[in-house]
């Protein structure tokens, strides 16, 4: 689905490397990790991935299905299938969120070259999946993430994952600032997308999300790179021991 | 080529001696005191301060060489109900005026004709009480030699919106007075649509008596039109006055208003927003005097500016003494799409009373670049996404507009405005 190699990235305005050669091979399906010391590249990647600006590709390719991503806008990758849930979502005031999702929706299906959804179909698609992610009428009228608790925003990014359904997709630290109850809501949200096409990264710092999204592959990042390539118990031992032992190893 | 047809003055002259001769005895006395103050002032020069950011030029200069057309900014509000007035190359269209129930609608033709008329409390008064501490000659110039305008009286609760819809076409020069006056407890919406001429000196003189609700819904669109407009408002107690303004289209605006909030526990609000695309200057210049205890006032002003468009906000909140427990809120914002285009700001309070709470801001930038990939990473393309950012901008002087009906209008004609740019 996705495959990644070789990828270095320094930022634009300043001579700092932050990705120091990336190699990640994610099969249709599956569901891979990363966990990693914060500031290590992981939100970095995700954003390469998915069309920030501000950074270089110095060296190294991505491809989806086959097809280089790295020079395509944002928008097209998202149009391709690509999908990154926020670390941090943004607040956009004045635009309602049902809104925002429709014109979202609708602007992926004009890309493809697909039918626009109708009003009434989109209302019936938006409002059952609403329910499933506890999502009120109210939220979905509230302008874009503004005044929604953290919960609440990262709850509404698995929204908008749901409505687009994309074939590959990214959450950065979805898990952080959920309580219990929503974090299993969100993995739900989750795990009702899981097929055997859709593939999914997940960066998280806590083996908890890991007990409700079962992962096929857990990867370690580090520096700039991944720098051990396990399966889930990996993320038990980080839970454990902490980052020392694995830097080590590879120092 | 000079656009002085039989009826209209040219903006440029301080008296019409043929026109105070026909005028009934009040009007008569408006029209020649208005005269005498625009005289006394004299018309405003480029060295003026309160000009510094806008060339007084265009709306004084003799001749109107603007050639002129308009959108059909009519159908904005088509879903809704409203009584129609229209004007017409600047003149009233007074053989076909509506009748509604709680207000009656007059034409400032028929009414200054009597030699008695409710207007007589307002129509230059208003505009004379607003001459301090800064001339408005234009406005005073506007009183003395206008000939067309609506003189609307509301005595209840009028239902639907009076709804003025104007329409000119080459290059008509119009100079138009507007006279409301809204008695205690009652209640109106007035739109205005259209343009009255390719160059428009237009005065609105409001009085809300106590526990009055005035509200105000503007479109102004065009290309290459001249606008100069005034509003002077007189707020009582308990009254609510609300001024709301869209610019889309024009080369050269001034908007100004100036409110007197003269009763205890009143509330005011004044927004706009504006799109400016190139040749585009747009000012909106505000004064709000609180003198009375308890009272709300609000400016909101946002303005979205590219292609070297250029907006202005002089904005003032003027707390007299005794005016204690003022709420002063004042906001003006530019949303610049690109290096060549530029707003000019100048906020000021001026407070004589130590039990108020007055903020004021204003701001330049851009595109929220987070904001922008965000969208663009849920597969909206660029300018898309940049249009729904915009629409995000402005937002907050939308909100100023009570009837969600009429505010989701406003919303659709500048979305639909937007896509078509
Ligand atoms: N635009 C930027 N300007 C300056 N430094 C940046 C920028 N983007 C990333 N960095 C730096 O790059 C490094 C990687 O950041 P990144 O956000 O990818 O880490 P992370 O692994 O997601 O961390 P966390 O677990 O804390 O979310 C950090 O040192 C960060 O400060
Ligand atoms: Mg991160």
């Amino acid at each position: 689905m996705l495959n990644i190699k070789n990828l270095h990235v320094k930022l634009e305005e300043e001579d700092k490397q932050i990705l120091k050669g990336v190699n990640l091979s994610l099969e249709p399906g599956k569901v891979h990790a990363i966990m990693g010391p914060n500031g290590s590249g992981k939100s970095t990647l995700s954003y390469v991935l998915s069309g920030k600006g501000g950074y270089e590709v110095t060296d190294g390719t991505a491809q989806l299905e086959g097809v280089d991503i790295l020079d395509m806008e944002a928008e097209e990758r998202a149009a391709a299938g690509l999908f990154l849930a926020f670390q941090y979502p943004v607040e956009i005031p004045g635009v309602g969120n049902m809104t925002f999702l429709r014109t979202a929706v609708n602007a992926q299906r004009k890309l493809r070259g697909e039918e626009e959804m109708s009003a009434g179909e989109f209302l019936k698609v938006v409002r059952a999946k609403a329910k499933d992610l506890k999502i009120d009428a109210e939220m979905l009228k509230r302008p874009v993430n503004v005044g929604f608790s953290g919960g609440e925003k990262k709850r509404n990014e698995i929204l908008q994952m749901a409505m687009l359904e994309p074939k590959m997709c990214i959450l950065d630290e979805t898990d952080s600032g959920l309580d219990v109850d929503a974090m299993k809501l969100v993995a739900q949200g989750v795990n009702a997308l899981r097929d055997d096409k859709r593939t999914f990264l997940v960066i998280t710092h806590y083996q908890r999300l890991l007990d409700h999204i079962k992962p096929d592959v857990v990867h370690i990042m580090a520096n700039g790179r991944i720098i051990k390539t396990g399966g889930p118990e990996l993320a038990l031992e980080v839970e454990n021991n902490g980052y020392a032992d694995l830097l080590e190893e590879t120092a | 080529m000079a656009a002085s047809s039989q009826n209209t003055s040219s903006s440029r002259a301080l008296r019409d001696a043929q026109l105070i001769d026909s005028s009934g005895a009040w009007a008569k006395q408006a029209r020649t005191a208005a005269s005498e103050r625009a005289q006394a002032a004299g018309l405003p020069q480029r060295r003026d301060e309160y000009w510094k950011y806008t060339r007084p030029d265009a709306f004084v200069q003799a001749d109107v060489t603007l050639q002129s057309s308009l959108r059909k900014s009519l159908e904005i509000f088509h879903q809704r109900t409203t009584v129609l007035v229209t004007f017409e190359d600047g003149k009233i269209q007074s053989s076909a005026l509506p009748s509604a129930a709680h207000c009656t609608l007059e034409s400032l033709a028929s009414a200054s004709s009597l030699d008695l008329h409710w207007a007589r409390d307002i129509y230059g008064r208003l505009e004379a009480a607003g001459q301090t501490p800064v001339q408005r000659s234009l406005a005073a110039v506007n009183t003395a030699v206008a000939r067309e305008g609506l003189m609307l009286n509301v005595t209840g609760a009028v239902a639907a919106p009076i709804h003025i819809h104007a329409t000119s076409s080459g290059q008509t020069d119009a100079i138009i007075h507007n006279v409301i006056q809204v008695a205690a407890g009652a209640e109106v919406t007035l739109i205005e649509t259209g343009q009255y001429g390719a160059r428009t000196n237009s005065v609105l003189e409001v009085d809300v008596a106590d526990g009055g609700r005035f509200h105000h819904i503007r479109v102004q669109d065009g290309d290459e039109r001249h606008l100069l407009t005034h509003i002077f408002g007189k707020i009582g107690a308990e009254a609510t006055f609300k001024s709301f303004t869209l610019t889309a289209g024009g080369q050269l605006t001034r908007n100004e208003c100036v409110l007197q909030l003269l009763g205890d526990d009143a509330s005011v609000s004044v927004a706009g927003a504006c799109l400016g695309d190139g040749r585009f200057h747009h000012d909106d210049t505000v004064f709000i005097t609180h003198d009375a205890v308890n009272c709300e006032s609000r400016q909101v002003f946002k303005k979205v500016l590219r292609n070297g468009a250029v907006g202005v906000f002089q904005g003032k909140i003027l707390v007299k003494a005794g005016a204690q427990k003022t709420d002063g809120y004042q906001i003006s914002q530019s949303l610049l799409l690109d290096d060549d285009s530029q707003f000019l700001a100048k906020p000021e309070l001026e407070i004589y009373a130590d039990d108020v709470a007055c903020s004021h801001g204003s701001t330049s930038g851009a595109i929220d670049a987070q904001a922008l990939f965000y969208l663009r990473s849920r597969g909206v393309p660029e300018a898309q996404a940049v249009d729904l950012l915009t629409l995000s901008f402005v937002a907050e002087a939308i909100e100023e507009i009570d009837d969600a009906n009429l505010a989701q209008d406003i919303l659709d004609h500048l979305t639909e405005t937007l896509s078509a740019r």
